[in-house]
């Protein structure tokens, strides 16, 4: 009979098992916060860089940012907290406002393509966009970002109709080779349903944003 | 975030963004359970049914970790309540259809393990789904994981007959067979976009 | 007949054995989803390997060290916990990290939980040994499924976008077979590694064979 044979365990007890999963739930709960605590602030340094670096890639020439909140009531900084759409208005070194990037969305061929656009408050039109989340084609949608003839599409034009409560001509992507008008997008061809979303996306955010933003522009000019 | 139509979540799920052939979710079963229909049918339809229980009470779970702040017990609470879900609809086959309960035998409870329940809740959670378009989400998942499985074990059942090099046999013909069938799946792309 | 002896030396062989005898993907065929859905670069699979063996090593060590106190009845669920712990926590230090590498594995970091080499592991091999041998195991296994995740990712990254590491290795003139980083590609790849595999068995197995009726002669 050798004895380093274990013994069979006897059954634990309901409360030798309470007591096991409690003291390891514990144990978990606090690893986790301890990491999510030391983490955090890193974190949120690098969320702010990545939309630095989209702001600042659809409003060339900028170099700081600050954040507004935008609803039917007007414009407010978005540190007041609140609901709204967040805009943010970047400025350049001599802290004149350069102009205003939001996000926009729509349905492209795989799933939702989601991008950061820049409007110029100055010459009312939308200077480029930047793609925030796509899961489109590689090779086929993610050319929105690198064909030359889809980016010379931008500054598209988004000025207001007279009565200010919507878009003088409507953000819409035509078919390649049929573009009449700057605030048409011409789509690129193979590629249409992505342009699409992007047309349809940036016209839904612009019709959206820009009547209730345009009215209140001067508040944002002033930077502190 | 748009409010996107039902049936397009539903669509979506089941097929545009099939779980199984697209998203790569719920492959260990995919392929250990796909080499007959009927086993395959069933475990389908019981991974569906956990993953309608773990849609909603993830839905539920996340409303109270972010009304208190606790985001960083997601993950836990959500693989909890996927055990939990696990070990109800065990309990209740048994009971209820013992015979399916011996087929499936231990395929029920690594469903626990099935990447695609898992994903279902984080994924729904990203999306910030409300509870309705939740529910059609796990019930498009569900469908589509069922068509994959059928599919396969379709496919494995009539090769069982035929003759195949030696060195494909097992998995690797099946994986093969996945590709094509994923490759397949991507003609649905862009259904549902206006 | 001298009871069982628990077998406590570690050995080259604890490593190895995760590398190629009993590799996660290849042999065990474990752990597919991770396997097929980031190996479309070779930057993804070297992130996923390590992020799934630090929480291989991380949970192994706790459920060894807590062995003898985590009573039967209650183990599955209690490694589960242990497991989700550990990808929490490698879940926030990605996200530490680099935002780029986090988005670009999206949720498949924490759908390591599921991955059921580590709950296999534990349940097989952690609960059953001493800390360091779990330890030497975990790493021998993860540097199974991170090589697993390489023969993939190179193969995808090199035809599907011409680049290795982000490196233009074909040059501009090279038209990139976009599917293989597409999700048929990943299930082309994965079994025509597993054919070439097969392929190697079987000539093992013939050359042992005719070398048994060289020597039975």
């Amino acid at each position: 009979m050798s004895s380093t044979a274990p013994l069979p365990a006897a059954p634990a007890s309901s409360s030798r098992m309470i007591q096991v999963l409690g003291g390891i739930a514990m144990l978990s709960g606090f690893l986790v916060v301890l990491t999510y605590q030391l983490t955090l602030p890193r974190i949120e340094e690098n969320r702010q860089r990545a939309i630095e670096r989209a702001v600042f890639q659809v409003l060339p020439g900028a170099t700081t940012r600050r954040d507004f909140l935008v609803d039917d009531n007007g414009v407010r900084p978005a540190s007041e907290g609140g609901s709204g759409t967040r805009v943010y208005a970047a400025y350049d070194a001599d802290g004149r406002l350069k102009g205003i990037a939001a996000e926009a969305g729509a349905r492209g061929y795989q799933d939702i393509v989601r991008i950061l656009y820049g409007y110029d408050p100055a010459c009312e039109c939308i200077t480029g966009f930047a793609v925030l989340q796509s899961t489109e084609t590689p090779g086929l949608g993610d050319k929105i970002v690198k064909d030359a003839k889809f980016l010379a599409n931008f500054p598209l034009d988004a000025r207001l109709a007279a009565d200010g409560k919507q878009l003088a001509n409507a953000i819409v992507t035509v078919k390649h080779g049929s573009k009449t008008g700057p605030w048409q997008i011409d789509a690129i061809s193979g590629a249409t349903i992505t342009s699409t979303a992007v047309g349809k996306g940036l016209n839904n955010s612009a019709q959206m944003l820009l009547p209730r933003l345009h009215p209140h522009v001067d508040q944002l000019k002033v930077q502190p | 975030m748009h409010a996107d139509s039902l049936t397009f979540i539903f669509l979506n799920a089941a097929i545009v963004n099939n779980f199984v052939l697209a998203l790569f979710l719920g492959i260990c079963p995919f392929l250990g359970v796909s080499a007959k229909l009927k086993t395959a049918v069933s475990m389908g339809f019981a991974t569906t049914l956990v993953m309608l229980i773990s849609s909603i009470c993830a839905y539920a779970i996340n409303s109270l970790l972010v009304a208190y702040d606790l985001e960083f017990l997601r993950l836990i609470s959500y693989i909890a309540v996927i055990a939990s879900a696990v070990q109800l609809v065990e309990m209740s086959m048994k009971k209820f259809s013992p015979a399916l309960f011996r087929a499936l035998g231990i395929f029920l409870p690594l469903i626990t393990t099935n990447c695609a329940i898992l994903g279902l809740a984080l994924f729904q959670t990203a999306k910030e789904y409300n509870f309705v378009q939740s529910v059609s989400y796990a019930l498009g998942a569900g469908a589509g994981f069922i068509l994959a499985l059928v599919l396969m074990a379709g496919l494995r059942e009539k090769l069982e007959l035929a003759e195949v090099p030696s060195i494909s046999q097992g998995a690797a013909l099946s994986l093969m067979l996945a590709g094509i069938l994923s490759l397949a799946f991507m003609g649905f792309a862009g259904l549902g976009a206006q | 007949m001298a009871g069982r002896k628990r077998d406590d030396t570690i050995t080259a062989d604890t490593f190895l054995e995760g590398i190629w005898r009993e590799n996660p993907v290849f042999v065990m065929l474990l752990g597919m989803c991770p396997v097929l859905a980031v190996t479309n670069s070779v930057m993804n699979a070297i992130a996923m390997g390590v992020a799934t063996t630090f929480v291989l090593i991380g949970s192994s060590t706790l459920v060894s060290l807590l062995r003898n106190v985590i009573p039967k009845q209650v183990r599955i669920a209690t490694y589960i916990v242990i497991i989700a712990t550990f990808v929490t926590i490698v879940d926030y230090i990605i996200q530490a990290i680099s935002l780029d590498l986090y988005n670009a594995l999206g949720a498949f970091i924490q759908l390591i939980v599921v991955n059921c080499i580590i709950l296999g592991r534990a349940e097989a091999f952690a609960s059953k040994n001493r800390p360091l041998k779990a330890i030497v195991s975990g790493l021998g296994m993860g540097a199974g499924f991170t090589i697993a995740l390489l023969c993939l990712g190179s193969v995808r990254e090199l035809l599907g976008s011409g680049t290795l590491l982000g490196f233009s290795v074909f040059g501009a003139q090279f038209e990139p077979w976009v599917v293989m980083i597409l999700p048929p590609g990943g299930f082309f790849v994965l079994g025509a590694w597993l054919l070439l595999f097969n392929w190697l068995r079987e000539r093992k197995t013939r050359l042992e064979l005719k070398e048994e009726t060289v020597h039975a002669r």
